[in-house]
Protein backbone atom coordinates (compact mmCIF):
# COMPACT_ATOMS: atom_id res chain seq x y z
CA UNK A 1 0.00 0.00 0.00
CA UNK A 2 2.88 2.56 0.66
CA UNK A 3 4.22 1.77 -2.48
CA UNK A 4 1.23 3.00 -4.26
CA UNK A 5 0.77 6.06 -2.15
CA UNK A 6 4.30 6.46 -2.66
CA UNK A 7 4.00 5.99 -6.69
CA UNK A 8 0.43 8.03 -6.72
CA UNK A 9 2.04 11.05 -8.51
CA UNK A 10 0.06 14.49 -9.13
CA UNK A 11 -3.51 12.24 -10.06
CA UNK A 12 -3.75 11.29 -6.47
CA UNK A 13 -3.88 7.68 -5.58
CA UNK A 14 -4.87 5.29 -7.67
CA UNK A 15 -8.16 4.76 -6.33
CA UNK A 16 -11.42 4.55 -8.66
CA UNK A 17 -12.53 7.93 -9.46
CA UNK A 18 -16.00 6.84 -8.45
CA UNK A 19 -14.41 5.68 -4.39
CA UNK A 20 -12.18 8.92 -4.31
CA UNK A 21 -15.53 10.71 -4.52
CA UNK A 22 -17.68 8.97 -1.76
CA UNK A 23 -14.06 9.41 0.48
CA UNK A 24 -14.06 12.97 -0.53
CA UNK A 25 -17.85 13.12 0.80
CA UNK A 26 -17.23 11.21 3.55
CA UNK A 27 -13.88 13.03 4.86
CA UNK A 28 -15.47 16.69 3.80
CA UNK A 29 -19.05 16.08 5.90
CA UNK A 30 -16.47 14.80 9.15
CA UNK A 31 -13.88 18.03 8.97
CA UNK A 32 -16.48 20.31 8.73
CA UNK A 33 -19.19 19.10 11.53
CA UNK A 34 -15.91 18.10 13.87
CA UNK A 35 -14.38 21.96 13.05
CA UNK A 36 -18.21 23.24 13.71
CA UNK A 37 -18.27 21.26 17.24
CA UNK A 38 -14.74 22.18 18.04
CA UNK A 39 -15.82 26.26 18.11
CA UNK A 40 -18.61 25.56 20.14
CA UNK A 41 -17.86 22.97 23.01
CA UNK A 42 -16.84 24.24 26.43
CA UNK A 43 -13.91 21.50 27.56
CA UNK A 44 -10.72 22.88 25.59
CA UNK A 45 -9.97 18.94 25.91
CA UNK A 46 -12.99 18.19 23.75
CA UNK A 47 -11.51 20.79 21.83
CA UNK A 48 -8.54 19.24 20.92
CA UNK A 49 -10.01 15.98 20.40
CA UNK A 50 -12.47 17.67 17.50
CA UNK A 51 -8.62 18.65 16.01
CA UNK A 52 -7.55 15.56 16.25
CA UNK A 53 -10.56 14.38 14.08
CA UNK A 54 -10.07 17.10 11.75
CA UNK A 55 -6.19 16.46 11.25
CA UNK A 56 -6.75 12.91 10.78
CA UNK A 57 -9.09 13.35 7.54
CA UNK A 58 -6.92 16.34 6.64
CA UNK A 59 -4.34 13.48 6.63
CA UNK A 60 -6.17 11.05 4.34
CA UNK A 61 -7.05 13.75 1.87
CA UNK A 62 -3.37 14.20 1.18
CA UNK A 63 -2.52 10.77 0.89
CA UNK A 64 -5.81 10.76 -1.51
CA UNK A 65 -4.48 13.95 -3.18
CA UNK A 66 -0.76 12.37 -4.21
CA UNK A 67 0.60 13.77 -1.15
CA UNK A 68 1.28 11.09 0.36
CA UNK A 69 4.66 11.90 2.63
CA UNK A 70 2.88 15.48 3.50
CA UNK A 71 -0.25 12.70 4.84
CA UNK A 72 2.46 11.01 6.92
CA UNK A 73 3.98 14.16 8.44
CA UNK A 74 0.43 15.18 9.43
CA UNK A 75 0.04 12.55 11.10
CA UNK A 76 3.42 12.18 13.00
CA UNK A 77 4.02 15.98 13.23
CA UNK A 78 0.61 17.49 13.70
CA UNK A 79 -1.80 14.54 15.33
CA UNK A 80 1.68 13.23 17.08
CA UNK A 81 3.31 16.19 18.21
CA UNK A 82 1.26 19.32 18.07
CA UNK A 83 -2.12 17.90 19.64
CA UNK A 84 0.13 16.36 22.32
CA UNK A 85 1.94 19.72 22.93
CA UNK A 86 -1.53 21.25 23.23
CA UNK A 87 -3.04 18.24 26.06
CA UNK A 88 0.12 19.00 27.98
CA UNK A 89 0.00 22.79 28.01
CA UNK A 90 -4.18 22.28 29.26
CA UNK A 91 -2.44 19.61 31.89
CA UNK A 92 0.08 22.37 33.58
CA UNK A 93 -2.56 24.87 33.39
CA UNK A 94 -5.94 22.47 34.52
CA UNK A 95 -7.99 20.33 32.78
CA UNK A 96 -11.16 22.33 33.87
CA UNK A 97 -10.15 25.50 32.17
CA UNK A 98 -13.74 26.05 30.57
CA UNK A 99 -14.43 29.08 28.78
CA UNK A 100 -16.85 30.68 30.63
CA UNK A 101 -19.98 31.38 28.15
CA UNK A 102 -21.09 35.37 29.40
CA UNK A 103 -20.26 37.64 26.03
CA UNK A 104 -17.98 40.42 27.04
CA UNK A 105 -18.64 42.69 24.26
CA UNK A 106 -22.44 42.13 23.32
CA UNK A 107 -23.45 40.76 20.14
CA UNK A 108 -19.28 39.85 19.74
CA UNK A 109 -20.20 36.28 18.74
CA UNK A 110 -23.26 36.93 16.73
CA UNK A 111 -21.03 39.40 14.12
CA UNK A 112 -17.89 37.13 14.25
CA UNK A 113 -20.24 34.53 13.16
CA UNK A 114 -21.78 36.55 10.23
CA UNK A 115 -18.36 37.77 9.73
CA UNK A 116 -17.03 34.44 8.95
CA UNK A 117 -20.34 33.00 7.04
CA UNK A 118 -19.76 36.69 4.89
CA UNK A 119 -15.88 35.89 4.27
CA UNK A 120 -16.57 32.13 3.18
CA UNK A 121 -19.34 33.30 0.88
CA UNK A 122 -17.09 36.07 -0.50
CA UNK A 123 -13.88 33.56 -1.01
CA UNK A 124 -16.33 30.77 -2.33
CA UNK A 125 -17.74 33.14 -5.08
CA UNK A 126 -14.25 34.55 -5.73
CA UNK A 127 -13.14 31.35 -5.96
CA UNK A 128 -15.99 29.81 -8.41
CA UNK A 129 -15.26 32.73 -10.70
CA UNK A 130 -11.33 31.51 -11.21
CA UNK A 131 -10.78 28.60 -13.42
CA UNK A 132 -9.59 25.77 -11.44
CA UNK A 133 -8.42 22.79 -14.02
CA UNK A 134 -9.09 19.74 -13.47
CA UNK A 135 -5.73 17.88 -12.25
CA UNK A 136 -2.60 18.06 -14.38
CA UNK A 137 -0.75 15.08 -15.52
CA UNK A 138 2.68 14.56 -13.12
CA UNK A 139 5.42 16.03 -14.81
CA UNK A 140 9.16 15.11 -14.72
CA UNK A 141 9.63 16.53 -11.69
CA UNK A 142 7.39 13.97 -9.87
CA UNK A 143 6.62 11.24 -12.33
CA UNK A 144 9.12 8.72 -10.20
CA UNK A 145 7.74 8.95 -6.78
CA UNK A 146 6.46 11.65 -4.50
CA UNK A 147 9.11 11.57 -1.90
CA UNK A 148 12.19 12.20 -4.05
CA UNK A 149 10.64 14.67 -6.14
CA UNK A 150 9.85 16.73 -3.18
CA UNK A 151 13.54 16.11 -1.57
CA UNK A 152 15.17 16.87 -4.94
CA UNK A 153 12.97 20.28 -4.92
CA UNK A 154 13.58 21.01 -0.97
CA UNK A 155 17.21 20.54 -1.39
CA UNK A 156 17.69 22.47 -4.42
CA UNK A 157 15.36 25.17 -5.29
CA UNK A 158 14.07 25.89 -2.09
CA UNK A 159 17.39 25.21 0.25
CA UNK A 160 17.90 28.48 0.98
CA UNK A 161 14.03 28.48 2.94
CA UNK A 162 15.41 25.46 3.98
CA UNK A 163 18.05 26.64 6.03
CA UNK A 164 15.81 29.38 7.50
CA UNK A 165 13.14 27.03 8.81
CA UNK A 166 16.11 25.22 10.72
CA UNK A 167 17.50 28.48 12.43
CA UNK A 168 13.71 29.57 13.13
CA UNK A 169 13.12 26.23 14.96
CA UNK A 170 16.55 26.36 16.34
CA UNK A 171 15.59 30.05 17.71
CA UNK A 172 11.70 28.57 18.69
CA UNK A 173 12.94 25.71 21.18
CA UNK A 174 15.12 28.55 22.87
CA UNK A 175 12.43 30.89 23.49
CA UNK A 176 10.38 28.20 24.72
CA UNK A 177 13.49 27.77 27.30
CA UNK A 178 13.51 30.78 28.09
CA UNK A 179 10.01 31.38 28.17
CA UNK A 180 9.25 28.49 30.14
CA UNK A 181 12.36 28.74 32.68
CA UNK A 182 11.41 29.90 36.23
CA UNK A 183 14.19 31.64 37.95
CA UNK A 184 14.53 30.43 41.95
CA UNK A 185 14.61 33.32 44.05
CA UNK A 186 14.52 31.56 47.19
CA UNK A 187 17.68 29.03 48.27
CA UNK A 188 16.49 25.13 48.12
CA UNK A 189 15.35 23.63 51.11
CA UNK A 190 17.63 21.24 53.15
CA UNK A 191 16.25 17.81 54.26
CA UNK A 192 16.48 18.93 57.75
CA UNK A 193 13.94 22.41 56.81
CA UNK A 194 11.87 20.23 55.19
CA UNK A 195 11.26 17.42 57.81
CA UNK A 196 11.32 20.76 60.20
CA UNK A 197 8.35 22.38 58.52
CA UNK A 198 6.51 19.34 58.44
CA UNK A 199 6.53 18.87 62.05
CA UNK A 200 5.53 22.65 61.87
CA UNK A 201 2.23 22.43 59.98
CA UNK A 202 0.64 19.45 62.03
CA UNK A 203 0.61 16.99 58.93
CA UNK A 204 3.36 14.52 59.01
CA UNK A 205 1.75 11.32 57.37
CA UNK A 206 0.78 12.33 53.39
CA UNK A 207 -2.67 13.16 52.50
CA UNK A 208 -5.13 10.82 52.73
CA UNK A 209 -5.94 9.00 49.63
CA UNK A 210 -9.63 9.12 48.54
CA UNK A 211 -12.25 6.75 50.08
CA UNK A 212 -12.63 3.19 48.85
CA UNK A 213 -15.43 1.59 50.83
CA UNK A 214 -17.21 -1.16 50.45
CA UNK A 215 -20.35 0.04 48.79
CA UNK A 216 -18.58 2.99 46.99
CA UNK A 217 -15.46 2.73 45.06
CA UNK A 218 -14.64 6.00 43.46
CA UNK A 219 -11.80 8.55 43.73
CA UNK A 220 -14.72 11.53 44.14
CA UNK A 221 -15.38 9.87 47.50
CA UNK A 222 -13.27 11.33 50.55
CA UNK A 223 -11.81 9.77 52.65
CA UNK A 224 -12.42 9.05 56.45
CA UNK A 225 -10.30 10.19 59.02
CA UNK A 226 -10.01 8.01 62.16
CA UNK A 227 -12.62 10.31 63.75
CA UNK A 228 -15.00 9.13 61.73
CA UNK A 229 -15.37 12.57 59.68
CA UNK A 230 -14.87 12.78 55.81
CA UNK A 231 -12.10 15.01 54.40
CA UNK A 232 -12.55 16.55 51.13
CA UNK A 233 -8.46 17.05 51.04
CA UNK A 234 -8.48 13.45 49.76
CA UNK A 235 -10.10 14.78 46.83
CA UNK A 236 -8.67 16.52 43.66
CA UNK A 237 -10.41 19.65 43.02
CA UNK A 238 -10.70 18.38 39.54
CA UNK A 239 -13.14 16.24 40.36
CA UNK A 240 -14.79 17.99 43.04
CA UNK A 241 -15.56 20.55 40.48
CA UNK A 242 -16.61 18.36 38.24
CA UNK A 243 -19.03 16.79 40.83
CA UNK A 244 -20.68 20.34 41.60
CA UNK A 245 -21.04 20.65 37.57
CA UNK A 246 -22.83 16.95 37.56
CA UNK A 247 -25.35 17.92 40.44
CA UNK A 248 -23.23 15.39 42.62
CA UNK A 249 -22.56 15.31 46.22
CA UNK A 250 -20.11 12.41 47.24
CA UNK A 251 -20.07 13.45 50.75
CA UNK A 252 -23.38 13.20 51.49
CA UNK A 253 -23.59 10.27 49.67
CA UNK A 254 -20.96 8.52 52.08
CA UNK A 255 -22.83 9.98 55.04
CA UNK A 256 -26.39 8.53 53.87
CA UNK A 257 -24.36 5.38 53.48
CA UNK A 258 -23.07 5.24 57.11
CA UNK A 259 -26.64 5.96 58.40
CA UNK A 260 -28.33 3.39 56.27
CA UNK A 261 -28.27 0.01 59.12
CA UNK A 262 -29.15 -2.32 56.73
CA UNK A 263 -26.32 -1.66 54.36
CA UNK A 264 -23.75 -1.87 56.66
CA UNK A 265 -25.46 -4.81 58.10
CA UNK A 266 -25.37 -6.74 55.02
CA UNK A 267 -21.67 -5.37 54.69
CA UNK A 268 -21.33 -7.37 58.14
CA UNK A 269 -22.70 -10.36 56.78
CA UNK A 270 -20.73 -10.60 53.49
CA UNK A 271 -17.39 -9.58 55.65
CA UNK A 272 -17.92 -12.52 57.80
CA UNK A 273 -19.33 -15.28 55.25
CA UNK A 274 -15.86 -14.42 53.20
CA UNK A 275 -14.04 -14.69 56.34
CA UNK A 276 -15.68 -18.47 56.82
CA UNK A 277 -14.83 -19.25 53.41
CA UNK A 278 -11.05 -18.40 54.58
CA UNK A 279 -11.11 -20.03 57.18
CA UNK A 280 -12.35 -23.17 55.59
CA UNK B 1 -12.38 15.08 -7.07
CA UNK B 2 -11.94 17.72 -9.03
CA UNK B 3 -9.17 20.12 -6.65
CA UNK B 4 -12.09 22.88 -6.86
CA UNK B 5 -13.98 21.16 -4.19
CA UNK B 6 -10.90 20.77 -1.80
CA UNK B 7 -10.71 24.70 -2.07
CA UNK B 8 -13.81 24.99 -1.25
CA UNK B 9 -13.59 22.61 1.45
CA UNK B 10 -10.52 24.71 2.68
CA UNK B 11 -12.13 27.48 2.40
CA UNK B 12 -14.79 26.24 4.80
CA UNK B 13 -12.72 25.24 7.41
CA UNK B 14 -10.72 28.32 6.78
CA UNK B 15 -13.79 30.45 8.17
CA UNK B 16 -14.20 28.35 10.91
CA UNK B 17 -11.15 28.41 12.56
CA UNK B 18 -11.54 32.15 11.97
CA UNK B 19 -15.19 32.54 13.78
CA UNK B 20 -13.62 30.19 16.47
CA UNK B 21 -10.80 32.65 17.19
CA UNK B 22 -12.85 35.45 17.26
CA UNK B 23 -15.65 34.07 19.39
CA UNK B 24 -13.62 31.76 21.99
CA UNK B 25 -11.29 33.21 24.95
CA UNK B 26 -9.78 30.49 26.43
CA UNK B 27 -6.14 31.31 24.59
CA UNK B 28 -5.79 27.31 24.12
CA UNK B 29 -8.65 26.81 22.26
CA UNK B 30 -7.72 29.86 20.06
CA UNK B 31 -4.13 28.23 19.22
CA UNK B 32 -6.07 25.20 18.45
CA UNK B 33 -8.41 27.55 15.79
CA UNK B 34 -5.52 29.30 14.27
CA UNK B 35 -3.79 25.58 13.72
CA UNK B 36 -7.24 24.73 11.84
CA UNK B 37 -6.71 28.11 9.92
CA UNK B 38 -3.47 26.72 8.97
CA UNK B 39 -4.23 23.34 8.18
CA UNK B 40 -6.90 24.49 5.87
CA UNK B 41 -4.22 26.85 4.16
CA UNK B 42 -2.01 22.76 3.58
CA UNK B 43 -5.43 21.58 2.05
CA UNK B 44 -5.44 24.77 -0.66
CA UNK B 45 -1.84 24.37 -1.28
CA UNK B 46 -1.94 20.43 -2.03
CA UNK B 47 -4.64 20.84 -3.78
CA UNK B 48 -3.27 23.33 -6.10
CA UNK B 49 0.12 21.15 -6.44
CA UNK B 50 -2.32 18.89 -7.75
CA UNK B 51 -3.77 21.00 -10.28
CA UNK B 52 -0.57 22.53 -10.97
CA UNK B 53 0.85 18.83 -11.81
CA UNK B 54 4.15 19.59 -9.77
CA UNK B 55 5.22 19.40 -6.07
CA UNK B 56 6.09 23.36 -5.45
CA UNK B 57 2.58 23.54 -3.83
CA UNK B 58 3.49 20.50 -1.57
CA UNK B 59 6.63 22.30 -0.28
CA UNK B 60 5.14 25.05 0.72
CA UNK B 61 2.80 23.10 2.82
CA UNK B 62 5.90 21.48 4.02
CA UNK B 63 7.21 24.57 5.22
CA UNK B 64 3.85 25.90 6.81
CA UNK B 65 3.99 22.97 9.47
CA UNK B 66 7.25 23.22 10.59
CA UNK B 67 6.62 27.14 11.01
CA UNK B 68 3.46 25.93 12.87
CA UNK B 69 5.52 23.58 14.97
CA UNK B 70 7.76 26.08 15.55
CA UNK B 71 4.63 28.91 16.34
CA UNK B 72 3.14 26.29 18.59
CA UNK B 73 6.18 25.87 20.56
CA UNK B 74 6.24 29.55 21.61
CA UNK B 75 2.97 30.40 22.34
CA UNK B 76 2.29 27.52 24.41
CA UNK B 77 5.42 28.76 26.02
CA UNK B 78 3.98 32.43 26.57
CA UNK B 79 0.87 30.91 27.34
CA UNK B 80 2.45 28.96 30.75
CA UNK B 81 4.41 32.48 31.36
CA UNK B 82 1.09 34.37 31.67
CA UNK B 83 -0.91 31.75 33.26
CA UNK B 84 1.87 31.65 36.03
CA UNK B 85 1.21 35.51 36.57
CA UNK B 86 -2.45 35.39 36.03
CA UNK B 87 -3.63 32.27 37.47
CA UNK B 88 -6.21 32.40 34.29
CA UNK B 89 -6.08 31.33 30.40
CA UNK B 90 -8.46 33.50 29.44
CA UNK B 91 -7.55 36.24 27.14
CA UNK B 92 -9.87 38.73 28.99
CA UNK B 93 -7.62 38.62 32.07
CA UNK B 94 -4.28 39.51 30.37
CA UNK B 95 -4.83 43.26 29.93
CA UNK B 96 -1.45 44.76 31.79
CA UNK B 97 -1.00 46.50 29.00
CA UNK B 98 -4.40 48.41 29.06
CA UNK B 99 -3.68 51.46 31.19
Amino acid sequence: MTHLLANGGAQGTNLDPIYSEVLFWILAVLAVSAAVVMICVRQAVHCALMLAVVMLSLAVMYAQQGAPFLAFVQIIVYTGAVLMLFLFVMMLIGVTSADSLVETIRGQRLWAGLGGVAFVVLMIVGIGHAAIGTAHVPTAANSTANLTGLATLIFTTYVFPFEATSALLITAALGAMVLAHRERTTPRLTQRQVARRKIASGQVAPEPPPGVYALHDAVDMPARLPDGSTTDRSVSRAITRRDVDLGRDPERSVTADLATEGRIEAERQIESAARGRDQQ
Amino acid sequence: MSPASYVFLAVILFGIGGVGVLVRRNAIVIFMCVELMLNACNLAFVSFARMWGNLDGQVVAFFVMVVAAAEVVVGLAILMAIYRARKSASVDDANLLKY
